[in-house]
């Protein structure tokens, strides 16, 4: 079975043809349980959310604030695996016939086996993976396998990206590219770097057909509603995991996270 | 005129232009920190070729520093490996007690040449953190360093020593809190402030260019040890040996030996409680191939890539990955590593004191334990040549509780037994 990259580029074409951004929302398996990830991956695309990225929790997530740290930690004791982050995926696709994609490291990918993670994660459903610290250096095996795979290859850009890394990203990525927002780590932030705009800009500069979509720091519906005014996608995550490290229960964390959804749905229509 | 003390790498097989030493190395890093590397690996590059960078980075090596360290031969600790001739690289006698201000400073100095005005760095025994807080104190750098809670309690005396030079020390508190996870919010704090921040990365691992630039401002010890050893015993060793974490300070000694074939190049590695328990760091005895820290090298981890807890009695030493020359050097058999527990580290620290009156780092004692064992292996007509890393001062109190020293702890007496046991050992 090959993989959903095709579902992942019509929809993001789908809300830019509705005159708006699409709402990309981010949630770890495993966390605060399996089933407990996946009825909230399910609120999320309930609630509004277009495109649902699965994090695959890691040992040492270099790249994540505190919130995400929190919630991988969580879910690792709680003994997450790969295989339950393939169900998670496959769940969450079947339930809802939307994109789902998978964010994590690169060494339990490398571990793993790249040829079998995919051929597993096209089986399952998923549309890509996005693996921020893969440069686009050293992506050529990832690449060759998600290809064959139809998985898309989502790459991060950042503010310091030079011009001519750009081009060199946005020509060897699919599906979207990842525009981070500021220089920093994942979190919720009080107002979106202001190099989000110049960067989108930047990178449309190349000439790529990809989806441009931002992510760091978006919590609430006015940021979305900001960041929706120059891009074809809002990344949420830090946002949508603290609501359920706030809530009181389970049950309560997957409303929380279904209203979150909402409110950040009607911020990328311009609504907030 | 040609530079004494800063002696790069002549050759350069190794790495290769994107930084890997056959399989292992690379740079696996994030977008955002692209930039930040290439501008180290352009910068590097320019000093490394440049005699101004040179000249300025010996002064300080000479004069701040105290460079060359000295050779000590140690007959009465050699008297119990098998009688082979053992001499120790004192590196331990450089200013701030270990090998680690050789890196320190050159980084230093090419902070000031990039324009950044802060520095963070990971530690884990402190004496990186200690040398990096040196030299902001020297240069005027703002000083950040990260240090895993656990190691913050066990090294307290560093702590203290870095705070008196103007540094802030933050204590991580994730993961494991300890070495790794210092590192792993060092990343994070670089991620946010690059602009005007450098990560003075501490060991021979990390991404391109950090392993062969790290590497090359350590290459001094394994330069002067192998003239020294050539001037006092008249041959070159049969063995090179020094405790391994990252691995700095054995890339340093064992650098200037490789092409000579018959110097084996021994690294001693963590087996805490020992290999078989679980509960050690003993990375290329124990690890498989995988990615940490940005680079590609042999890592402790489980068969879905997630980074297990090392354990070792070293702060140094207590991490689950290892510079890529290191798995380079395994693969290719010009280096052979084996695992010394925390028992033969402190028997090797307690008997190094006693029979020579110097006190070594727990890391350091790892290599004496390897020493001690090899040198039996290779009997009375040895040679062989030990890096001491670093001094004992900051471990006395994990010492002290180790075996017993402290007034109140009955076992001072039994320690005393122990010692008359040492020495009919040597007869």
């Amino acid at each position: 079975m090959s993989g959903n990259i095709q579902l992942l580029t019509d929809t993001l074409a789908g809300a830019r043809a509705e005159g708006r951004s699409a709402l990309i929302a981010y949630l770890p398996a495993g966390f605060p349980t399996v089933d407990g990830g996946i009825e909230a991956i399910k609120a999320v695309f309930d609630g509004g959310a277009d495109v649902v990225e699965v994090g695959l929790p890691h040992s040492d997530p270099v790249l994540d604030g505190p919130v995400i740290q929190t919630a991988d930690d969580i879910a690792l004791r709680g003994g997450v695996k790969i295989a339950d982050v393939m169900r998670t995926v496959k769940e969450a696709y079947e339930a809802t016939g939307k994109p789902v994609l998978v964010m994590t490291y690169w060494n339990p990918i490398d571990r793993y086996g790249v040829e079998r993670f995919t051929a597993e994660l096209a089986e399952a459903g998923g549309a890509g993976c996005i693996l921020p610290d893969l440069p686009v250096q050293e992506s050529a095996l990832w690449r060759e396998h998600a290809e064959k795979h139809g998985l898309a290859t989502v790459f991060v850009v950042a503010p310091s990206s030079k011009d001519e890394r750009l081009a060199q990203i946005t020509a060897a990525g699919s599906g979207f590219v990842y525009a981070a927002s500021l220089m920093g780590v994942t979190g919720t932030r009080a107002s979106v770097g202001a190099q989000a705009q110049d960067l989108v800009e930047r990178t449309r500069a190349t000439g790529t057909g990809l989806a441009v979509c931002v992510g760091l720091g978006v919590s609430n519906a006015e940021q979305a509603a900001e960041v929706a005014g120059f891009a074809d996608g809002v990344i949420v995550g830090s946002a949508f995991v603290k609501r359920m490290l706030d809530a009181p229960d389970d049950r309560a964390g997957v409303e929380a996270v279904r209203e979150l959804a909402g409110d950040l749905a009607k911020g990328v229509r311009g609504q907030a | 005129m040609p530079s004494e003390f800063f002696i790069p790498d002549p050759e350069g097989q190794v790495p290769s232009p994107e930084g890997y030493f056959g399989d292992f190395g690379g740079k696996f890093i994030p977008e955002a920190l692209v930039a930040a590397v290439d501008e180290v690996a352009v910068e590097y590059d320019k000093a490394k070729h440049d005699p101004e960078f040179a000249r300025e980075l010996d002064d300080l090596l000479v004069h701040y520093t105290g460079r060359p360290s000295s050779l000590t031969e140690v007959p009465r600790f050699a008297e119990h490996a098998g009688g082979a001739r053992i001499f120790l690289k004192r590196e331990d006698l450089n200013h701030t007690g270990s090998h680690k201000i050789n890196n320190v400073l050159g980084q230093a100095l090419l902070t000031k040449r990039m324009g950044k005005t802060r520095v963070i760095a990971e530690t884990g025994a402190g004496q990186h953190g200690v040398a990096t807080a040196t030299a902001c104190a020297l240069f005027g750098l703002e000083c950040t360093i990260y240090m895993g809670e656990i190691d913050t309690q066990r090294q307290a005396l560093n702590v203290a020593r870095m705070r008196m030079l103007g540094a802030e020390v933050i204590a991580v508190k994730s993961g494991s809190r300890t070495l790794k996870d210092a590192i792993n919010e060092a990343f994070r704090d670089w991620v946010a402030n690059v602009d005007h921040t450098h990560y003075l990365f501490g060991t021979v691992a990390g991404p391109h260019p950090f392993p062969a630039m790290v590497r090359d401002f350590h290459r001094v010890i394994g330069v002067e040890a192998r003239r020294q050893i050539l001037e006092r015993a008249g041959r070159l060793p049969d063995a090179a040996i020094a405790c391994v974490g990252g691995g700095s300070n054995a890339i340093g000694l064992f650098h200037a030996f490789i092409p000579d074939a018959g110097v084996r190049l021994i690294g001693c590695e963590p087996a805490g409680h020992g290999v078989e328990t679980g509960e050690h760091a003993a990375t290329l005895t124990a690890g498989e191939p995988g990615i940490l820290h940005g680079s590609r090298s042999y890592v402790l981890q489980d068969e879905e890539g997630q980074i297990t807890e090392p354990y070792s009695i070293s702060a140094g030493l207590d991490y689950p990955g290892i510079g890529p020359e290191h798995s380079y050097l395994k693969d290719s058999g010009r280096g052979e590593y084996r695992a010394v527990t925390d028992d033969a580290a402190m028997q090797a620290l307690r008997l190094l004191s006693r029979t020579e009156g110097i006190i070594p780092a727990i890391e350091s004692a790892h290599a004496l334990a390897g020493a001690l064992e090899v040198g039996k292996e290779l009997g009375k007509d040895g040679l062989i040549i030990v890096n001491l890393s670093g001094r004992g001062d900051k471990d006395m109190d994990t010492a002290a509780r180790y075996f017993g020293l402290y007034d109140t702890d009955a076992e001072v007496a039994a320690d005393a037994a122990d010692l008359a046991e040492i020495e009919g050992d040597a007869k």
